[in-house]
């Protein structure tokens, strides 16, 4: 909790690589003041978001001076966004260097699943926050050498509702779609599957066995994310994840060029 | 949804904003599509406001409809959720311009 104005938002029991990182900063605006009988109304008009998406807009700005691609992936828990993540990072290991900021509630376990196939990761335990912000991942980012690094993904809390609000300054949102979820999700979550850039259907090998309505679910997120690049794939077999490698490198591939611009 | 930390971020600008006043009234403007629910915003000024100077004071929510683009007509239309066809054209719609919107608009100082 800050102390200078009790907002709460200044780290409270959020852990960043097990430590609480430091509190943050306070901006001050010219604003329009109106005295009204004998009250004054001061006008602001200001975003409640405006605070994060301005820290986000500097971590976009860092990212690409470090010529990084840096992925969002955001799904409901259980979706299988660890494994996705673990196994896109080795495929793409010899070709690109990717590194790992993982959310959750509480425990290492995702970092340490990711440790142990050889990925740079940085754990935050957000305590009792249900999403990621910007100040969280530009903390957690410091403590990566991100110079070795091409490829950066933040693996968001598990949770459809409040990531959807937290641009974190990345390139691409990712968002995931299990087929043992119901094939309703995107209609279900709209905010979340309309803001993702990408939205990948996981743990396709089980499909027929959990009755996936595949059609519906294609349909669906053609509704709910319809700007959106879709993939499906298993990262357990491997099955259509070369099409999403082939993606990611040649995002890369973008990312890397637009930061030389 | 996120209700207290988007609450408390409004009584932090409200606090800046009143430079050690009382804050008799908080303004909010919430669109309709933001998932922001206004029970649970009022629920969490009443926490979030405690022992403040903001403890206390009227809260007032402006709600803001939602209006979607067509780019084919190159127009806005009113909607009522994210996946609205164009009344016009039937193409389905290209975006938001409205309704997600949350924002303190003012506060009354006492």
């Amino acid at each position: 909790m800050c102390r200078e104005c009790g907002c709460g938002l200044g780290g409270g029991d959020v852990k960043i690589g097990g430590h609480a990182p430091a509190g943050h900063g306070h901006e001050h605006h010219g604003r329009d003041r109106r005295h009204h009988g004998h009250g004054e109304t001061v006008i602001l008009n200001r975003s409640l978001k405006e605070k994060n998406d301005r820290l986000a807009e500097r971590n976009r700005g860092f990212f690409r001076a470090k010529k990084l691609l840096v992925l969002n992936v955001v799904s409901s828990p259980g979706s299988g966004k660890t494994t996705f993540i673990r196994e896109t990072a080795a495929q793409l290991a010899g070709k690109l260097r990717v590194g790992v900021v993982v959310g959750d509630l509480a425990t290492d376990n995702d970092a340490a699943r990711l440790r142990t196939a050889g990925i740079p990761v940085v754990q935050i335990t957000t305590g009792t926050v249900c999403h990621l912000d910007a100040d969280m991942v530009a903390k957690a980012a410091a403590q990566l050498d991100l110079d070795q690094l091409d490829v950066l993904v933040i693996e968001n809390v598990g949770n459809l509702v409040c990531p959807a609000d937290y641009d974190l300054g990345e390139d691409l949102r990712v968002v995931l779609l299990s087929t043992t979820e119901g094939e309703d999700k995107p209609l279900k979550y709209p905010p979340m599957f309309h803001s993702a850039h990408v939205a990948v259907v996981t743990k396709s090998d089980i499909a027929a066995a959990v009755g996936f309505n595949r059609d519906l679910a294609l349909a669906n997120l053609n509704r709910g994310s319809h700007h959106a690049e879709i993939f499906e794939l298993s990262a357990k077999t491997g099955a259509g994840m070369k099409v999403w490698l082939e993606f990611l490198a040649q995002q890369q591939a973008q990312a890397a060029k637009k930061s030389r611009a | 949804m996120h209700e207290v930390a988007i609450m408390q971020e409004a009584v932090r600008l409200a606090a800046e904003a009143a430079g050690g006043r009382r804050v008799r009234t908080l303004r909010l403007r919430i669109g309709i599509l933001s998932g922001v629910v206004p029970e649970a915003i009022r629920f969490a000024f009443d926490v979030v406001t405690r022992d403040t100077l903001a403890a206390g004071a009227a809260l007032e929510i402006e709600s803001v409809p939602a209006v979607a683009w067509c780019a084919a007509c190159a127009a806005e239309f009113p909607t009522a959720d994210f996946f609205s066809e164009c009344p016009r054209c039937r193409t389905v719609n290209g975006g938001l311009r409205r309704g997600r919107e949350m924002e303190i608009a003012s506060v009354e100082l006492e």
